[in-house]
């Protein structure tokens, strides 16, 4: 930190930002890799299913497994479309 | 037994050639024989990189296939002893590499050789697959930018998962990060990740830093191992990479900038 940068603030620098978003979508897709095999398979089915009963998009279902301690948390996510 | 290391990145353009060129003869000149083997079907350029372009009469999927056998496949460099340059094939047959057939072929070069170097094609399809799967070491080769840190712990995670060593459950894979292209001064002003932030994203071992040089693209011009440019930094660099993988311990030349007295008052 040199003696401009006091002055100038402490505006956010592009490489930290670069480390932040790095950070959250690694951490996201390295969960995606060690949930078992047969999320996407399942997250298809939900999607049909809900499909059912109300129009959603392709990305409207969320299935994530979280790792707390010695048990797994299946987590779904349906998100519905705003009534019109 | 002969070691297999990888060169690998996922993402294109970030210096996998250019780091299998230098290792390979790197470790040759450190007295180990070595070959290294374009995986890149259908896109040959190690043989550019090497300087050896001229001289390939056969190619790998020629000794697969059965056409020439592995002696007469195999370059045998005029710079660096100990070195042999195996060339991909032009061909545009996506599935000309075989599980068994590279098999055959690395289990061929290890009769003779210490050290086989698999110089991996971008992306994840199968031929950086076959480069990968039957390493025992890998350099995972990356650039202080987001989109290779991204590609590159993709890649970690099919070193895990989908190699010969992660199927039998043996020893997994050991990997080592070589950031390349790293530009200190503007990693100082924040504008480029750091070495520290690349490690911590990735968490693996990091084998070495080469800095954004002008000795690389002139070392390519003319088709020499830019190792072999001993006065310049990049090659300097590379050096310390091939003695540290080697189990030498050597301090990052490369990583803070070159300040002068002006930088040096004004920045702290």
């Amino acid at each position: 930190m040199g003696l401009f940068d006091y002055f100038r603030g402490q505006k956010k620098t592009s490489a930290s930002l670069a480390k932040e978003r790095l950070q959250v979508i690694v951490a996201r897709e390295r969960g995606a890799r060690s949930g078992p095999d047969y999320l996407p398979a399942l997250q298809s089915d939900i999607l049909d299913v809900v499909r059912r009963y109300v129009a959603i998009d392709d990305d409207a279902v969320r299935v994530q497994v979280e790792r707390e301690g010695d048990y797994e948390v299946l987590e779904l996510n349906v998100v519905l479309p705003d009534e019109d | 037994m002969a070691r297999v290391v990888v060169v690998t990145s996922g993402k294109g353009g970030v210096g996998k050639t250019t780091t299998s060129a230098a290792f390979a003869a790197g470790l040759a000149r450190a007295g180990h024989r070595t070959a290294v083997v374009d995986f890149d079907v259908g896109l040959r350029n190690l043989d550019l990189i090497m300087g050896c372009e001229r001289r390939v009469v056969y190619d790998f999927v020629n000794v697969i296939n059965g056409e020439a056998n592995l002696n007469q496949a195999l370059i045998r460099d005029k710079r660096t002893e100990g070195l042999s340059i195996l060339p991909a094939s032009q061909t545009r047959d996506k599935d000309a590499l075989t599980f068994d057939g590279v098999q055959t072929v690395l289990e061929g070069l290890a009769q003779d050789h210490d050290y086989i170097v698999c110089d991996s094609p971008a992306g994840i399809e199968r031929g950086a697959h076959l480069a990968m799967y039957f390493a025992d070491d890998a350099l995972v080769v990356t650039n202080p930018e987001v989109s290779s840190v991204r590609d590159s712990d993709r890649v970690l995670g099919l070193l895990a998962s989908k190699t010969h060593r992660a199927e039998q459950g043996d020893e997994p894979v050991r990997e080592h990060l070589v950031i390349t292209r790293y530009v200190p001064e503007r990693v100082g002003k924040g504008e480029m990740l750091s070495v520290e932030d690349i490690g911590e994203i990735l968490s693996i071992d990091l084998l070495g830093v080469i800095p954004e040089s002008s000795a690389v693209l002139n070392a390519s011009n003319s088709g020499v191992p830019v190792i072999l440019e001993q006065q310049t930094d990049a090659g300097q660099a590379y050096d310390d990479v091939v003695a540290r993988y080697l189990g030498e311990t050597r301090e990052q030349r490369f990583i803070t900038e070159k300040k002068g007295l002006f930088g040096r008052l004004f920045k702290g």
